[in-house]
């Protein structure tokens, strides 16, 4: 059988708008994913340390201070660094469009924007992991 | 509310039996006809005979303040026009807040980045990346000096959302004003301070609740003896209902706050009168217009009873809820934002017509970014148009006497006490919050929410339903990304201008008054502040003592 995909959705930044978060986390546990929420005002160092212990396969980020071109590819960079640079990272919040190419270049492989339904998150999960269930 | 009107309850049953089921056996009602949080609407109001005009309503200015704090409410003078707004240096924040009251904004409302929010200088490393992001950096009193430059602190009043570190904000602000010859007694003005809805929904706290409500008695105590028009708090639903919360449970967690504080002052032997009639408040104001309005005519009436009934206020200006009002940021949709200039209108009336003594309109493109100067201009055009144009400000309280709000009001009214009542019952809301319980039951309201929009039971014009292909939009604000070196550079001077030896001493004593609680902090974080130590070596100092909040984590 295959292992629970595993999901940890972290908010680095100082930032304490966790609701897009808290209902991502939610949603993906409803959908049958493993789920590991961290809370608010995580650096990319904690995120990177829960990601690595836990094993997970996906790291989504949610930021709305608009600090996510300086924090959201130092997550990337510290999996990279600590050999976990298989874990895909994703992420959400207030994101201007004009940073999308910006996020992609340096590793954030998907970005949710606000209202984006949970279905674009599981079908962009469900086309990483090339499963259907979960 | 007619008394003639007997058996109306009956006539009711045979219209819907007769008139009314031929009509909707073959057309039935829309599908989930629910308030905007969820309440089910009945299929029509009609007249209840057990109202009582003066129980339920009264006059007002007058107990249980129902129909608006103020005797004239609107006619006398508008409500004061406060657009929420600082980013990048104090240079920028300064002249957009110029631009402001030249367009003919009556009152400041500063935002503070989120470093300054949690105490911490531009130049700690956990900054990194959020210097001047969603406010403006405040560092040291050098800054806010500049913030306020060729700005008359005894001819505005001026709001700041700081909670944490209020105390600190307000003494920066008590010397400003001392240093352009304005008195503490001339001064007016809010702070936010209200940190029970920080563990709650918004999430700048720093310390545990007993030191943080230490730090908000102190403040109480010290303005009602000498910043006497300050208002010392603003308790706020606003961040409750961002969180998704229902409006129900918005006034009722924000009551229960504030019995919360006012049960800790009177603790710690401050009389009821003497400072409640500085506590503020805060609420948020959504589409479902006749929903909000009974909600704040709700608010009102539930908190003149606590005051007067539970705490026994005597004067009448500590059972009066006077609030803010800002429209709801999470209504304002990322696609076609310019349908947010038309949310925002409705939630002004919504506003304005619930009776608040301030608003902030949101920008169209805040679903976005910080908002233009453009943007921020048509939001505040929308309230001069309400105010000058709608004629809804002409008249008190205008929607009293509608069976459906009056009805609306008094089952908003009996569900937000259950709320009260369950969390006294836990011991106060320091204990709901500790066990997780508030911050639950908003989850619980947030994800039944956005279920039903994904499942397209709830309509959001531009997201589920009437999309359009757009471009993307252009002309979003930025904030200048070399901000934080900036910042890095004007501590660095600060740092070498200022007598060092002084400021130890003043931290010195700072750290020695945390470790007795009954010393008032005020006065020690003024002498700190005046000296130019800055926001981030003073919370240090009070981390040290008290400690810092953990979140308890509920999913």
């Amino acid at each position: 059988m295959d292992k629970k995909i595993r999901i940890v959705i972290a908010k680095p930044g100082l930032d304490g708008h966790d609701r897009g978060a808290k209902y991502i986390a939610r949603a993906l546990k409803d959908a049958g994913y493993e789920v590991i929420y961290t809370g608010i005002r995580q650096t990319p160092e904690s995120i990177v340390a829960t990601a690595i212990q836990e094993d997970v396969d996906f790291v989504g980020l949610s930021l709305l201070s608009g600090a996510h071109n300086e924090l959201f590819p130092r997550v990337v960079n510290l999996l990279k660094e600590q050999e976990a640079g298989d874990i895909i990272v994703f992420g959400g919040g207030v994101i201007p469009e004009e940073d999308l190419g910006f996020l992609e270049k340096r590793g954030i492989q998907a970005i949710f924007r606000p209202g984006a339904p949970i279905s674009d998150v599981i079908s962009f999960i469900k086309s990483k992991t090339g499963s259907t269930a979960a | 509310m007619v008394p003639d009107n007997k058996n109306l309850k009956n006539k009711k049953s045979i219209w819907e039996e007769t008139t009314l089921n031929k009509v909707t056996s073959r057309f039935p009602a829309r599908k989930n006809l629910v308030t905007g949080s969820d309440e089910e609407i009945d299929n029509l109001y009609i007249p209840d005979n057990n109202f009582s005009y003066d129980e339920k309503l009264g006059f007002p200015g007058e107990y249980p303040y129902t129909r608006g704090v103020q005797p004239t409410m609107y006619r006398g003078k508008f409500w004061t026009m406060r657009q929420y707004a600082g980013f990048g240096t104090a240079e920028e924040s300064n002249s957009r807040y110029k631009y402001l009251l030249e367009q003919g904004q009556t009152g400041l409302s500063i935002a503070f980045d989120l470093p300054t929010q949690i105490g911490y200088d531009s130049d700690d490393p956990i900054s990194a990346g959020e210097v001047g992001k969603v406010g403006v950096a405040i560092d040291s009193l050098k800054d806010m000096e500049t913030l306020f430059d060729g700005i008359p602190l005894d001819k505005v009043s001026t709001s700041m959302t700081i909670n944490a570190p209020a105390a600190v904000l307000l003494a920066m602000y008590i010397i400003v004003a001392e240093k352009q010859g304005v008195t503490k007694e001339q001064i007016r003005g809010t702070i936010q301070n209200d940190i029970l809805k920080e563990y709650i929904a918004r999430g700048t706290y720093i310390f545990p609740p007993a030191p943080s409500m230490r730090l908000i008695n102190n403040i109480f105590e010290y303005c009602s003896a000498e910043v006497p028009k300050w208002n010392t708090i603003s308790i706020s639903g606003y961040h409750i209902r961002e969180a998704g919360s229902t409006a129900i449970q918005e006034i009722a967690f924000t009551i229960a706050d504030g019995i919360e504080y006012v049960k800790n002052a009177i603790g710690v032997g401050l009389d009821v009168d003497q400072f409640a009639g500085r506590l503020s408040f805060f609420f948020n104001a959504h589409n479902d217009l006749l929903e909000e309005v009974a909600k704040y005519r709700a608010a009102r009436r539930i908190w003149a009873k606590v005051m007067k009934e539970k705490f026994s206020a005597k004067k009448e200006k500590s059972l009066m809820m006077r609030f803010h009002t800002q429209t709801a940021g999470s209504t304002l949709t990322a696609q076609q934002p310019d349908n947010n200039i038309v949310r925002v209108a409705i939630q002004t009336l919504a506003a304005v017509m619930g009776g608040t003594q301030s608003l902030h309109t949101n920008s169209r493109d805040e679903a976005l970014a910080l908002p233009t100067e453009q943007s921020v201009m048509v939001a505040l055009r929308t309230q001069q148009i309400v105010a000058h144009e709608s004629g809804v400000a002409n008249v008190v309280d205008p929607l009293a006497g509608s069976y459906y709000i009056e009805q609306l009001t008094d089952k908003i009214e009996e569900e937000a006490w259950n709320y009260i009542n369950r969390i006294e019952d836990m011991g106060g809301m320091v204990k709901a919050i500790e066990k997780g319980y508030v911050q639950k039951e908003i989850q619980d309201s947030a994800y039944k929410y956005q279920k039903s929009v994904e499942e397209g039971d709830r309509v959001v014009v531009g997201v589920n339903k009437f999309t359009i292909e757009e471009p993307a939009p252009s002309g979003l604000l930025k904030v200048n990304p070399e901000l934080q070196k900036i910042q890095e550079e004007n501590l660095k001077v600060v740092r070498s201008e200022r007598d060092n030896a002084k400021v130890e001493k003043c931290l010195a004593a700072l750290s020695e008054g945390a470790a007795k609680e009954d010393v008032n902090l005020m006065p020690l974080i003024i002498d700190s502040v005046r000296e130019y130590a800055t926001l981030g070596e003073i919370s240090n100092v009070l981390r040290e003592k008290f400690g810092e909040y953990r979140e308890s984590i509920v999913l």
